[in-house]
């Protein structure tokens, strides 16, 4: 393996000559350490488990909808997951609280975040700074290699006795420190050891990033150089590194009070239950931002090129990136305001949660000034960027009801939550994530995804998705509470069953509608329209080389002279200005960023 | 798991190589990490401050502080092996990286014969058969603290064991390439991280002796 680095080395020595003497198969796609290979092997994971948590919401829906219903083709699952009837299966309620964690679980840790750091972190950061690869190759394949075990775990705990894990994704004491309280004993210990891999997984993929970011970017690519979806992906590096040990701590405390017997999170014998979630909200918040904040770096990338136009407020947007992430580290209160938490601590959570609506709101407006005036390319990638900025808002203000601690008395644990987090989460993060995948698909794969099929797609996502997701404000409100298995056994809830009804045929149509995602994906790598080397007239670095671009990215170190969002630059006759491309002879401005253009003000100085 | 990537040469211009900037990312998430467990432990000793011992009562005291000293003398050594290999001495770093070894498995060695003292003495992280008593205490006598004691003992002493273990293991390799001459005075770098790690074990547990057994 040495030897690989060596010839590595000593061709980038010759003048970043690589030899493309063959790599054998199963170091090119299998045990893979081109970071371009890995963000594949990531996208291919994570939509598969995307598709696994889809189905588990879709049978969590079918319950909500047709409450003690039989569900259709529901006979082939086990006895302990659907009880068979005369009519057909019924889902136990057992179930249906695995179900509610796995979705939670498996969305989250396996779904979004190895869509948004494990894909775009390994395919971007190394393009865009101008970096052969990352610093460590073979710490990026280890990371992808303990993410499967970790996956592969989570999925197999459906199939041990007493079902997969079922104390919710948040996973509370003491309801997780015994099977007796769930009926999941070997479950949940899959799950706390699945997670820790998976954390150590994301650990050391942090650690190269981070490394990469400081240490490999070209020359003149300086920190206010970089663009802004690494920037997004740096900042949420130093958040895992700093709160997935957080969480570790927290899970194998966990695990010492399942199976050896500990008392850290038991009260009966003297443990602290409220310790628990004080653990894992000091982990689980940073861990919100660390799902939000890709898809912002994402969304700014392709705003800024479909509209044409530099971003607004380059400075501005780095710097709320970087106090979004310092502030998610002291809100975490913000999840316990019912918990039984002193409620002076309560107030001050409540202020700096909303403290945080500042960056947001400076991230919002200057995308809202982006588009301002400008010419904006109603493409798919700029579709799926529009509606993120649109469901963010609407996220983002839900968000500020919960901050309120007299509100969130009302709405704490109610669907008004779960309305909320699926906007940021799948309106906010899954959104971004369309947009970053067909916005990039050409540099994976040499080929555009196809346009109308795209366009189709997008259309009926958003509609079905606000039509999902909005009615469970109006249900939270009228006190449904979230996790219920079945809310009819409440005289008051019982008018809510045609809502819940409305819901569940809009959430199948969703479900439904990715199927053209998928299709889409698979056409447009075989035969999809061949993509140049720039399809999108895009300034960053990865543009400039062939897509999809070779072992060792770049033929000779890219110089870099410019910012990353010189749209529509009267310094040149394209609407756009490459960061490669040296500053115009003569008199005028040499550096700086943004580059200065020449106008009368400018000359006047 | 960095010691074993190979080294790289920076880039022009930067000041740290790569393998040692990664290494001091890696220690800020295990200072996070340890932040973590003494944070639970401060908490949970201020909630239930009946729980826990005096100091001395039944940790052995003289014992451990004993087991400080071996794990910096071993700090003392891993500093004398860089120093030999600074001055290209491939003797010398040989031996004290071997004496680092034996200093920090001596040290691993006493912590496990430790726990098996205080296991007899029922001082378990079970919380179910907790009955800890003070030290020379006769049979039956009356149990000091309670389950919280001996789950935060042992968790957090424990996994500062295994980093030393993991640390002793790390050693063996780095010995094993320095054997084969893998190291010289401008290629140092695997020694260097190799200390940065050890040193920060080291720190880890002035912090935890201090908390655990002191306080």
């Amino acid at each position: 393996m040495s030897t690989t680095e060596k010839d590595i080395a000593s061709a980038v020595d010759a003048g970043g000559q690589h030899d493309h003497h063959e790599i054998p198969w199963i170091r090119k796609y299998v045990f893979a350490t081109d970071h371009k290979m890995i963000a594949k092997q990531f996208m291919f994971v994570s939509l598969f488990f995307l598709v696994v948590g889809g189905a588990l919401a879709g049978m969590m829906r079918f319950q909500l909808g047709f409450p003690g219903q039989p569900m259709p083709g529901a006979g082939i699952l086990p006895d302990a997951m659907m009880a068979p009837t005369p009519n057909g299966a019924i889902m136990l309620p057992e179930f249906y609280n695995s179900l509610v964690t796995m979705h939670g679980t498996i969305m989250i840790f396996f779904a979004i975040m190895p869509l948004l750091v494990g894909l775009f972190g390994n395919l971007l950061i190394p393009l865009q700074i101008g970096a052969e690869d990352m610093a460590f190759p073979r710490l990026n394949m280890a990371s992808f290699w303990l993410a499967v075990p970790a996956g592969m775990l989570m999925l197999a705990s459906f199939a041990v006795e007493g079902g997969a894990a079922g104390a919710g994704w948040t996973s509370y004491a003491p309801l997780s420190t015994s099977g007796e309280w769930t009926g999941v004993y070997l479950g949940q210990q899959l799950w706390l050891v699945s997670l820790t891999i998976l954390g150590f997984s994301s650990l050391i993929g942090a650690v190269n990033y981070i490394t990469t970011v400081i240490n490999l970017r070209a020359p003149g690519m300086t920190w206010f150089r970089i663009p802004l979806a690494t920037w997004s992906l740096f900042v949420t590096a130093v958040l895992i590194l700093l709160a997935i040990p957080i969480l570790a701590g927290a899970l194998l405390m966990l695990l010492f009070d399942q199976t050896i017997g500990t008392g850290f999170f038991r009260p009966d014998v003297g443990g602290e239950p409220l310790l628990w979630q004080h653990l894992f909200w000091f982990f689980g918040h940073p861990e919100v931002y660390i799902l939000i904040l890709p898809a912002m770096g994402i969304t700014s990338e392709v705003l800024s090129n479909r509209a044409r136009k530099p971003i607004f407020g380059y400075h501005s947007m780095v710097l709320a990136l970087i106090s979004i992430g310092f502030l998610g580290w002291i809100v975490w209160g913000h999840h316990m305001f019912q918990s039984g938490m002193n409620p002076l601590l309560g107030t001050s959570f409540m202020i700096s949660t909303m403290a945080i609506a500042v960056p947001s709101a400076i991230k919002t407006f200057n995308w809202l000034g982006t588009l301002w005036k400008a010419d904006i390319h109603f493409d798919v990638p700029m579709l799926h960027a529009l509606s993120f900025v649109s469901m963010f808002i609407i996220g983002g203000l839900s968000g500020i009801f919960m901050a309120s601690t007299p509100v969130d008395i009302y709405i704490h644990d109610t669907y008004f939550i779960v309305a909320h987090l699926h906007y940021v989460l799948f309106g906010g993060s899954l959104f971004a994530i369309f947009a970053g995948i067909t916005y990039w698909f050409p540099k994976m794969f040499g080929r555009m995804m196809n346009e109308p099929l795209g366009k189709v797609h997008f259309v009926l996502t958003f509609i079905f998705y606000n039509l999902v997701f909005f009615p469970m404000h109006n249900l939270g409100l009228q006190g449904m509470m979230r996790r219920i298995y079945d809310f009819t056994q409440y005289d008051f809830l019982q008018p809510l069953q045609p809502m819940n009804q409305f819901i569940t045929l809009f959430a199948f149509a969703l479900i439904t509608t990715q199927v053209l995602f998928v299709i889409n994906f698979f056409w447009s790598i075989f035969k999809g329209e061949t993509a140049g080397n720039n399809p999108w007239n895009s300034n960053t670095l990865e543009w400039t080389v062939p897509s999809p671009p070779p072992h060792g990215n770049f033929a000779q170190m890219p110089t870099v002279f410019r910012g990353p969002y010189e749209y529509s630059s009267p310094e040149s006759d394209d609407d756009f200005l490459p960061q490669t491309t040296p500053p115009r002879e003569g008199p005028g401005p040499s550096s700086g960023v943004p580059a200065p253009t020449p106008t009368p003000e400018g000359a006047e100085v | 798991m960095t010691t074993i990537t190979a080294d790289r040469a920076p880039m022009a211009g930067m000041k740290v190589y790569h393998l040692k900037l990664g290494m001091w990312v890696f220690l800020l998430s295990e200072v996070m990490f340890f932040t973590g467990l003494i944070g639970a432990y401060v908490i949970l000793r201020f909630a239930h401050p009946e729980a826990f011992g005096v100091p001395g009562e039944v940790l052995n005291v003289p014992l451990t502080a004993f087991n400080t000293f071996v794990l910096i003398c071993s700090s003392v050594t891993m500093v004398k092996a860089f120093a030999a290999i600074e001055q290209n001495d491939q003797q010398g770093l040989q031996k004290w990286l071997l004496a680092t070894i034996v200093l920090g498995a001596s040290f691993v060695g006493v912590q496990a014969w430790e726990y098996t003292l205080l296991f007899s003495e029922g001082f378990v992280p079970m919380a179910e058969s907790y009955h800890a008593i003070a030290r020379g205490a006769a049979e039956g006598s009356e149990v000091i603290g309670g389950p919280l004691y001996g789950a935060t003992f042992y968790t957090m002493t424990g996994f500062h064991g295994a980093h030393v273990s993991i640390g002793v293991f790390c050693l063996c390799f780095t010995l094993w390439r320095a054997r084969k001459g893998a190291y010289t005075a401008g290629n140092l770098g695997g020694v260097e991280i190799m200390g940065l790690y050890w040193h920060f074990v080291d720190l880890v547990w002035i912090l935890l002796f201090t908390f655990v057994y002191l306080i």
